[in-house]
């Protein structure tokens, strides 16, 4: 079976139909349970106090807000060099909900910093970044609605999200080269002696896989929904025509 | 049981609070959106008779 087969729109629609209950029940199942382990059941830490419990939802919108991106750039590059119009619409699904997650990645962030660090903002190199990759987002979401021709508007935005991928990727690893910010270093790290307590990290996996389940879902169905619009449109430019 | 916030309560459920009320959002958004589309192009459809397609079902 040849992945190629999912760009086709109606079967696209065809498998993407009965996998969305089954995918909008496991995001409420992982990301309540998530949740209310992480607010309900986590000890505080102790040097940030019950601020750590911001964790379970900062860190997931964090790497949603990256890979989001990411995602977005694999689909334009299949536009780019397949011009499969699905992969086109998708990455326009997924701007929003990228844009969602890098907003409350950053105001979380800013409601944790303001008692961990004194302020709500800095022109930290991660924040910074993020606060780029934000409107990148913006930008990238107005093109789609600014240019009236899908394929023109698909080539264009393809163009920005490779561009913007440079802060998609710097806003993961600022904290590796770029040291003088506020923003600590990573939490999580495959080595158990860097990783944040077992008691955090469980219902932090938790929540990562409710928040990648929601992205998934939300994406599928606005897909959905751009491929139903591009019917739409050439239904109604039919009947104009007689 | 809630727990114990202490001097943090307002930070963390400010958190919570935003992010749920974004989450929410951007779900309401999309479920809206992809109703009225269904909607409109149900209707298109009965109109022409959806004879013409171009591969991909309206469904």
């Amino acid at each position: 079976m040849s992945l190629w087969r999912y760009s086709n729109p109606a079967e696209f629609m065809r498998l993407t139909t009965p996998a969305l209950p089954v995918l909008w029940a496991l995001t409420g199942l992982l990301l309540g349970g998530g949740l209310a382990w992480g607010f309900f059941l986590t000890p505080d830490d102790y040097q940030q106090g019950a601020t750590v419990k911001i964790l379970f939802i900062h860190v997931p919108a964090a790497l949603m807000a990256i890979n989001a991106w990411l995602m977005m750039l694999v689909a334009s590059l299949v536009w780019f060099i397949r011009r499969h119009h699905v992969s086109a619409l998708a990455a326009r699904a997924a701007a929003p909900v990228g844009a969602t997650m890098t907003l409350i990645a950053l105001a979380t962030g800013a409601i944790w910093g303001q008692p961990m660090w004194g302020t709500w903002w800095a022109w930290d190199p991660r924040l910074t970044s993020f606060f780029v990759l934000f409107l990148f987002y913006l930008g990238y979401i107005a093109l789609w609605e600014a240019v009236d021709e899908p394929d023109k508007a698909a080539d264009l935005t393809a163009i920005v999200c490779l561009v913007g991928s440079v802060f998609a990727l710097l806003s993961r690893y600022a904290v590796f080269f770029w040291s003088q910010g506020l923003h600590q270093g990573p939490s999580l790290s495959l080595d158990a002696r860097e990783n944040v307590s077992d008691v955090f990290w469980w219902p932090l996996v938790v929540c990562m896989a409710g928040f990648v389940l929601l992205f998934v879902s939300l994406v599928l169905v606005r897909t959905r929904t751009e491929i139903r619009l591009r019917r739409l449109r050439a239904l109604e430019a039919l009947e104009a025509r007689g | 049981m809630m727990p114990d916030l202490a001097r943090y309560a307002g930070t963390v459920l400010g958190a919570y609070a935003v992010t749920l009320a974004l989450i929410a959002l951007i779900v309401a958004v999309s479920w809206e959106r992809a109703a009225r589309v269904r909607r409109r192009l149900a209707e298109v459809e009965a109109r022409v008779g959806g004879r013409r397609g171009d591969g991909q079902a309206g469904t």
